[in-house]
């Protein structure tokens, strides 16, 4: 502790100067910070909904239920109902993959798999958390696509019957919603994982011993134990990775045959995200084009932000056994 | 504490090692590929001479990717003769390129289309004293592109080319393409119809011909942003031809010059002449040469005749133009500009873009070009 | 906590079974594997299933139904439901590895054979697109830049307003900032994008630069270095600073020679994981640095070009099979640089994190 105490003792009278200059110094810059966050925050807010507000006046359509984006055409006409379809679409399916998936893993590294392998693996989900989307776009379409071919035509004659899986074409790629939502799934997979792991590996010790000791299988261990302890952990955890999955917007373009069509039949290709939608039209689009583009990007924002809210609700009331970080 | 002051330490330690690290990487990088394998002006190598660099500088540019191949082979070969100037070609699509035109942000568009009224008001900000023009430069050929097995010599004609895409044929046996096709082995099998999912020039001049030609089959504007039902989309020319030649049964839409790089077949066009037209450069040649300008002063956007009849023209073809302020361009870059285009618009530059499936443009034409670019101001 | 263990059952058959039961042999799990695996395949073949996937699937659905219908036989329900659970969690394991294992496979697959010492030294300048050859140094480059500016803003201000929050926040203003900083957290990437574009580039009127793309990285960094960084300067304890005040150290001293150094640590992690993420970040960038192909140095002026927009580019521009290679090393590359960050941002994690938290 000594090395860091102040410099050999000057005038008492001097030092406290000092210290007072320089403590107002240093709050000044850390309170300014804070500040300019705001600034910042309130800006991108204040921007988007003033060029929103503009855009939503001239709409001629109606703004949540006009399934075309054509805002630069004379009659300008756009909506977000294809958008906000395709992105709670393909969201809701990447969280019924990726879910139980992800707590099947989180499992498996802190209570199922041998130390040997737990550590290494558990490493490796935390690595893959960080490839970018980009890539994992690349590999979509190059590498999932292709090999999602005979799944999505044997879906289509098996289960073609449920409405939801029936192609209208047959032979189709599967560049669809239903491939976005699968690798959505596997994007967030890693996130889902890390976070829930963090929470199982919290679970006090003395419960499951206890549980054990009362004669629980392992299975009725974790039902018991392990799962009630963890939920608000897998809750914020699934949350954070909803959020990446609404948002995500490279992986999306790369992958989807986007069009303005809503429809049910997730295997055809079609519909469209709103992260999608803006990257393939912000060069395209102008002034006025671009305000339509702002006011689909502020809803996003609003989704997001709820969930993200949700998340946080969660987590602050469990606070301590939240992993989440990045 | 001392224990902690090692740790940052060692943390500010590695720092300076990445940042050592990425410095030494800054040291030993080059922009200069004419030694490798794979140096890509062959056929620039004759005419460098021909090119006058004028004034070294940076060009920034972008839009049409359908001209994305010819403007490749452009600044490559305008890079290798003027080792000064450097050609940045954004593409990203016609609209794209007019809006950063307008914007300021690019000394010269790309376009598929001529600059529309309300768009040349809009340059008359960017161009202090004049306003944006357009130059033809790059002439092409919008061709069918198809992936059928066993079918090499499809031909289609407007109103079929346009229930095709609009989903109202939707197999390749159907009764209309089979009249069209006598003899051929067109499988029974649904049709793959893929468009473009940016708006995009090629997609307003296949339009155009579709309103011009189909019979009323298309019931759509003629715009860049595609209208039709049912289908799927990818992006950019570069992304259809990509997907035509990964899905069997497939047919889109993209410049020649893609159908030729990507090794995909295209279809003839049965425009009621006596035979169908190929989709070849001679024959969009034959129709460029009876196009006629529309523009007035320095402006030379085209007109096209996308019902013609006669023997041996194509008639889906599109120009696509150069846009640049006729006055008013940055001082600064003005003579990389006009060197530029007066490669691009020479008997060279023309050539070495008909080498890889553009069509030059008729001498007459590349004359009135010449004229104009040394006015440029 | 208590709720939980109570529902374990004091089942009365329980008591009066044995204590030990019918077990299976320990190779059975991996016998009924190996079983099920055969038979998935034997229906795959026999079925004319094309896709391997299906035969994956079908072997995993008969491992969970052969393994508990067998523990049921001769174990028990409870047993069986164990046995239930253990098996769906290795099928998940599996699940899992099977696309993120192809993923990594795939790209080092296809990027290994691309990336040499030209690769990595060239730039495109003067490559026709539509052949071979090119590399990715101006990518490279302008992605080093880029993220460099950006830390650069973003990590002292996150840091001075983690700190604020952490040692002086008291009253409304914190509590704004804290939430703001919740809702910064939430803006997607494309929208931080957009907002630049409109506001730096079209209003401002400031041209395309990596400078630009950075703005928008910072914008994207901000949040998440405040969170990281407030996380581990309240694991800082107490008695630290209280020891400092009492020697008379004032409060400014304490926090930058006492606090931060102490969490100085956790604090390189979390600035470390927030680089590594927007390095990969693709659409901002792709709305404000233009692209070029060619070297730029300068991030203040012209265009850039960055690793994650190269990789689009090469998809989406050129589209064929050298474009695709080129594409599979630049991603090689980035991962390969991620992950570098990732594991030594871990490493530090791992050797100063701060004591005293669980």
């Amino acid at each position: 502790m000594t090395s860091s105490s102040p410099a050999a003792p000057r005038g008492r009278e001097r030092r406290k100067r000092d210290s007072r200059v320089g403590d107002k110094i240093f709050m000044n810059a850390a309170r300014g910070s804070g500040i300019l966050l705001l600034v910042i925050m309130a800006a991108i807010a204040g921007f988007l909904t003033w060029r929103s507000g503009i855009a939503l006046s001239k709409n001629e359509g109606n703004f949540l239920t006009t399934f075309e984006w054509t805002p630069d055409a004379p009659k300008p006409v756009f909506g977000i109902a294809v958008l906000a379809f395709g992105t709670i679409v393909s969201a809701l399916i990447a969280m019924a993959i990726a879910v139980p998936v992800a707590i099947g893993i989180a499992l498996f590294i802190s209570h199922y798999a041998p130390r040997k392998i737990a550590q290494p693996f558990a490493y490796l989900v935390d690595l893959l958390a960080a490839v970018p989307s980009v890539v994992y776009g690349l590999w979509g379409a190059l590498f999932l696509v292709p090999h999602l071919d005979g799944l999505t035509s044997w879906l289509n004659d098996y289960l073609g019957w449920t409405y939801i899986f029936d192609q209208s074409r047959a032979g189709t790629t599967p560049r669809n919603l239903f491939t976005v939502g699968i690798l959505l799934a596997i994007m967030i997979l890693p996130i889902i994982t890390a976070v829930s792991r963090e929470v199982f590996r919290q679970v006090p010790r003395m419960h499951e011993e206890a549980a054990l000791a009362l004669g629980a299988t392992r299975w009725e261990m974790i039902r018991t134990a392990v799962l009630p302890f963890g939920r608000p952990g897998i809750i914020s955890a699934s949350m954070l990775g909803l959020g990446r999955a609404l948002g995500e917007t490279i992986a999306v373009a790369i992958v989807l045959s986007s069009n303005n069509v809503l429809s049910l039949h997730l295997l055809d290709p079609g519909g469209g995200t709103f992260a999608q939608n803006i990257a393939l039209k912000f060069n395209e689009a102008q002034p006025f084009g671009r305000d339509a583009l702002m006011a689909s990007g502020l809803v996003l924002f609003v989704i997001t932000l709820l969930v993200n809210g949700a998340a946080r609700l969660i987590v602050a009331r469990r606070k301590e056994y939240s992993g989440a970080n990045a | 504490m001392k224990l902690q002051r090692n740790g940052r330490s060692k943390a500010l330690a590695i720092g300076a090692m990445a940042l050592v690290s990425s410095l030494s990487l800054a040291a030993c990088g080059s922009d200069n590929n004419n030694d490798t394998k794979a140096s890509g002006g062959s056929s620039g190598g004759s005419s460098a001479a021909a090119i006058n660099c004028g004034k070294s500088g940076t060009l920034l540019a972008s839009g049409s990717t359908a001209q994305g191949n010819a403007m490749d082979v452009w600044k490559t070969n305008f890079g290798a003769a003027c080792s000064g100037s450097t050609i940045n070609y954004g593409g990203g699509g016609s609209g794209t390129g007019v809006q950063q035109f307008n914007q300021g942000k690019v000394q010269f568009a790309g376009s598929d289309s001529a600059l529309k009224p309300a768009e040349v008001e809009d340059s008359k900000k960017v161009c202090t004293g004049g306003q944006g023009i357009d130059l033809p430069m790059v002439g092409g050929l919008i061709s069918l592109i198809y992936n059928i097995e066993g079918v090499d010599n499809l031909v289609l004609d407007g109103p079929t080319a346009a229930k095709i895409f609009d989903s109202q044929i939707t197999k390749w046996n159907d009764p209309a393409i089979v009249a069209l096709n006598p003899g051929a082995k067109l499988p029974d099998a649904d049709i793959q119809a893929f468009h473009r999912s940016d708006d995009s020039g090629t997609t307003e001049n296949l339009t155009k011909y579709f309103a011009k030609t189909s019979g009323g089959a298309w019931s759509y504007p003629a715009a860049k942003a595609w209208a039709g039902k049912g289908g799927q989309s990818a992006k950019e020319s570069a992304g259809v031809s990509a997907q035509v030649k990964q899905v069997k049964n497939s047919i889109s839409y993209a410049e020649l010059s893609y159908a030729q790089t990507n090794n995909l077949k295209s279809a003839a066009i049965n425009t009621g002449a006596a035979k169908p037209i190929e989709a070849t450069a001679v024959n969009a040649a034959n129709t460029f040469a009876k196009a006629k300008v529309a523009g007035t002063g320095s402006d030379l956007a085209l007109t096209l005749d996308y019902a013609t009849k006669d023997e041996g023209s194509y008639p889906l073809v599109l120009v696509t133009y150069e846009i640049v302020c006729d006055k008013g361009n940055k001082a600064d870059t003005l003579d990389t500009v006009k060197a530029f285009l007066t490669y691009a618009a020479s008997d060279a530059g023309q050539k070495a873009i008909g080498d890889t499936g553009y069509v030059p443009l008729p001498k007459e034409l590349t004359d009135k070009v010449n004229a104009i670019i040394p006015t440029l101001a | 906590m208590s709720t939980a263990t109570t529902s374990v059952p004091a089942d009365t058959r329980l008591v009066n079974r044995p204590l030990t039961a019918n077990r299976l042999p320990k190779w059975a799990p991996a016998a009924v594997a190996g079983g099920s695996i055969a038979l998935g395949c034997a229906i795959g073949a026999i079925g004319g299933l094309a896709s391997h996937l299906q035969w994956g699937l079908i072997s995993a659905a008969l491992f969970v139904v052969i393994s508990y219908v067998l523990s049921a036989q001769v174990e028990g329900r409870r047993q069986a439901k164990d046995r239930l659970a253990t098996s769906v969690v290795w099928v998940a394991f599996i699940l899992a590895v099977v696309p993120l294992a192809a993923l990594t496979f795939y790209t080092v697959q296809q990027g290994a054979s691309v990336v040499d010492g030209n690769f990595l030294t060239h730039s495109m300048k003067g490559i026709r697109t539509s052949g071979p050859g090119g590399g990715i140094y101006h990518a490279l480059i302008g992605t080093l830049e880029q993220v460099g500016l950006a830390t650069a803003m973003a990590a002292p201000i996150g840091l001075l307003t983690a700190v604020y929050l952490v040692e002086y926040g008291r009253g409304t203003l914190a509590k704004v900032v804290t939430f703001f900083v919740d809702v910064m957290t939430g803006v997607p990437s494309i929208v931080a994008g957009l907002f630049i574009l409109s506001l730096w580039n079209l209003v401002l009127g400031f041209n395309y630069s990596g400078f630009s793309g950075s703005l928008a990285l910072a914008i994207l960094m901000m949040p998440v270095v405040v969170r990281s960084t407030e996380e581990m300067l309240k694991l800082v304890p107490n008695e630290l600073r209280e020891a400092s005040y009492a020697l008379g150290v004032p409060k400014w001293k304490t926090i930058l020679r006492i606090v931060i150094p102490t969490a100085i640590g956790g604090i390189t992690t979390g600035v470390m994981l927030s680089v590594a993420r927007i390095t990969g970040e693709t659409a901002p960038v792709m709305m404000l640095v233009f692209g070029a192909d060619y070297i730029n140095t300068n991030p203040f002026d012209g265009p850039q070009q960055s690793l994650p927009m190269y990789i689009w580019q090469q998809y989406s521009m050129v589209n064929n099979d050298f474009g695709y290679a080129r594409a599979w090393g630049a991603a090689l590359v980035l991962i390969a640089f991620v992950m570098g960050l990732n594991l030594i941002a871990r490493g530090i994690a791992r050797w100063r994190s701060p004591k005293g938290g669980h």
